[in-house]
């Protein structure tokens, strides 16, 4: 089904979406409506314009692939589902993340990642095909985050605080060295055949979906970031 | 052996005429304090690991053990009495920040026990609540402002969604994981038989109890735990957790050892992980973002739920709530200082945040100055002490309160105010096994409904002395309060009278 969504509200909008038996919808000219299928599951939904915030907040299974950008809090708290992002996300992209995997054409903004989990086989993964801003993986307690740098140089493909508040999870970034500030809790080290594996089938995945070469993808120097279970945040309290 | 600054604040008393060695205290104590000596055949304890929680006390067949404050003392000193002296002990060992746990016990004023309720007296008669009818229903969500009819002028009752309940009183939020699977399930069974809610807290909830699902609020908070649709459908309503009472502007972190089993199940993250909730929710900056988060929870609930947004009592608390009241929230929840908690930094438990009455009172009258009390519910929350509390709360202007302590305490708590070492003795902030099997849910959830079945009848007395037989009349009816002993400034901001005015 295609609905033209000009001069539609957002309420309207997702109105539409949660009533249509069809499964495969496609939305047109789409200008700012929020929460484009939060909490949806079983249905694929094309999205050509710009999709407003909190786009599939709570999404519990179902597809988006967007021809444009998103704005800020792209899948907070997503459960499951996949999120293709032909263009740049903003802010606080995979917010809470507890599965699923989004994939990020180009750029997103500050504070992507930040508090994923995972749980068993429930491992969110969030790839970024160009840079990531400041406060990438903050606060990150499980899944994936994997940077390609694609068009950068052999430098890191983030902005400042990278992994602040880690205490689990993973980060890839296709560079050279690490962020020059990461904090005492983070490690670091250069990426090993075995990592690189781990993670094929998540590049296979962004490469089909953007006409890359996963062999040329994988074949690039990474950097590993993990939470340094030495030297963990917990704070020293004493019982009183 | 070391140097010992701190000496046990309270000791182990052991009659020996009474105690039949039957090692009953070894056995029920977590803090290992009594052990037998086989040479001596007899009873020791080692009253440093005491925390005071009466335990062994209340266990004992023979009542051959009591708990007494230690009459060891510093040098009298009003300046530094003790506690902060041996603050500064444990700090110097330790390096760390303190931590303590429930509310506050420190000695602030409490202004319910200032506040005084009117009856009938000749005039305007009296109702006895065990004849006459009495409705302490209410109803939480925003009312309308005005009457919508439709083409043949009939009422249209599409109503925002709302909470029924049968009584003013709710079970604040209280974590799975800070507190234990046989807590949770005393209190969910007990807000079903009650017709109220309880809280799930930040740990989402136990696969056990969603069928309690129409007497469940369910808790988003910055962390996200346990946050995913199903939960959020099962809920009576959406909580966001802003704030609370005792830990104003931090967040919440449960220990990885904490984390295990269905607790790690429950909250999505591995076994041993640290669950840490962050201070600000950080897609939160403004009023703005909030709406966001609460529309972003009513898109994807189908505005099926009403949302709660809960906040610390702060000194700026009345401006915070008339943007919420504005966010399209339809309850606020207002955590005052003295509220309990699992675990909480000890200076910012004690020095920070307002007490409740002055910010319900406050929040209440800004709402109506502006004209949108009417958007919203009113929650209060934050050391109810009593039935009592609860009817002067209403008559400030709260649709409905939390409580939490009193709960707790129905449960066997005995304020010990040692939650963070997670070896309550009680089964209730634990989560080792032989320690939650020691709370008997079918017990739990009757002691429950007896506390909150007395609490109502003991309001409906109240009321019906005052002449009134329902609790929506009784809301904002601050005429029905006058202050005792109260400054002039804390009058204006009660808005009551003095007693004898």
């Amino acid at each position: 089904m295609m609905i033209n969504a000009k001069e539609l509200e957002y309420q309207q909008l997702n109105e539409i979406i949660r009533q249509s038996s069809e499964q495969n919808i496609v939305i047109e000219n789409c200008m700012g409506q929020r929460y484009i299928g939060a909490g949806l599951s079983g249905k694929n939904i094309t999205i050509h314009g710009t999709p407003g915030n909190a786009l599939a907040a709570y999404m519990n299974g179902s597809t988006i692939c967007v021809f444009g950008n998103a704005q800020d809090a792209t899948a907070d708290t997503m459960n499951d589902g996949v999120i293709c992002i032909h263009g740049s996300a903003g802010d606080a992209t995979g917010y809470a993340m507890r599965g699923g995997h989004i994939l990020v054409r180009d750029d997103t903004g500050y504070r992507a990642g930040i508090h994923m989990k995972e749980y068993q086989d429930k491992i969110p993964v969030l790839m970024i095909g160009r840079k990531a801003g400041s406060f990438l993986g903050e606060y990150q307690a499980g899944g994936i985050i994997i940077v390609f740098n694609l068009d950068g140089n052999d430098q890191p493909p983030v902005g400042y605080f990278c992994g602040t508040g880690m205490h689990g999870g993973k980060i890839f970034l296709r560079c050279s060295v690490p962020p020059a500030d990461l904090p005492a809790q983070v490690c670091w080290h250069h990426a090993t055949t075995e990592d690189l594996e781990s993670v094929r089938e998540y590049v296979q995945e962004f490469a089909d979906a953007f006409g890359y070469d996963v062999q040329q993808l994988l074949t690039q120097h990474y950097i590993v970031l993990t939470p340094n279970s030495a030297n963990p945040y917990q704070q020293l309290y004493t019982s009183n | 052996m070391p140097v010992q600054f701190l000496y046990p604040e309270y000791e182990v008393m052991r009659s020996p005429d009474l105690c039949i060695l039957c090692r009953v205290c070894e056995r029920e104590c977590a803090n290992e304090v009594h052990r037998y000596d086989a040479g001596r055949k007899r009873m020791l304890a080692d009253s440093a690991k005491c925390v005071n929680c009466h335990r062994c006390v209340a266990l004992c067949p023979t009542r051959a053990l009591k708990i007494v404050k230690s009459d060891h003392t510093f040098k009298e000193n009003a300046n530094w009495p003790r506690q902060s002296i041996e603050e500064i002990y444990r700090q110097a060992e330790s390096g760390g920040v303190l931590l303590s746990s429930m509310g506050t016990p420190k000695d602030y004023p409490i202004y319910w026990d200032k506040i005084l309720i009117n009856a009938s007296q000749v005039t305007n008669p009296s109702i006895d609540p065990l004849r006459e009818p009495m409705e302490t229903r209410v109803f939480l969500g925003a009312k309308p402002d005005s009457i919508r009819r439709d083409q043949n002028g009939k009422i249209i009752t599409d109503l925002p969604p709302r909470i029924p309940l049968s009584t003013p009183i709710m079970f604040s939020a209280m974590s799975y994981g800070s507190i234990s699977y046989n807590a949770h399930a005393s209190l969910a069974r007990a807000a079903k038989e009650l017709g109220i809610c309880y809280n799930t807290g930040e740990g989402g909830l136990h696969e056990d109890f969603y069928e309690y699902g129409p007497n469940t609020i369910v808790q988003v908070a910055s962390g996200r735990f346990g946050v995913h649709k199903d939960y959020l459908e099962t809920g009576a309503a959406i909580e966001i957790k802003m704030g609370q009472g005792a830990k104003p502007g931090i967040g919440g972190h449960l220990p990885g050892a904490k984390v295990f089993g269905d607790v790690s199940r429950t909250r999505m993250i591995p076994a041993g992980t640290d669950a840490i909730s962050p201070a600000p929710h950080h897609d939160i900056y403004s009023i703005e973002d909030l709406r966001q988060l609460v529309f972003s929870l009513k898109e994807a609930t189908e505005y099926k739920k009403p949302v709660i947004v809960k906040i610390a009592a702060v000194h700026n608390v009345a401006a915070i709530a008339s943007g919420i009241a504005r966010s399209g929230a339809d309850i606020i929840a207002i955590d005052g200082f003295r509220g309990g908690t699992g675990a909480a930094p000890t200076r910012i438990r004690a020095n920070v945040g307002i007490p409740i009455e002055l910010a319900l009172a406050s929040v209440d009258q800004r709402l109506r100055d502006e004209g949108i009390r009417g958007n919203v519910s009113i929650v209060a929350g934050g050391s109810i002490h009593s039935s009592a509390d609860i009817v002067k709360a209403i008559a400030l202007g709260a649709d409905a309160v939390y409580i939490g302590t009193a709960a707790l305490l129905a449960l066997g708590c005995h304020l010990c105010r040692s939650c963070q070492s997670g070896r309550c003795n009680w089964g209730i902030a634990t989560q080792i096994p032989e320690l939650v099997g020691r709370l008997d849910p079918e017990i739990g959830y009757k002691r429950l409904v007896n506390l909150v079945h007395a609490w109502t009848h003991e309001i409906k007395e109240m009321m019906g002395g005052m002449g009134i037989n329902s609790i929506e009349a009784l809301k904002g009816n601050r005429l029905m309060l006058r202050g005792i002993g109260l400054s002039e400034t804390e009058l204006k901001i009660l808005g009551i009278r003095h007693a004898g005015e």
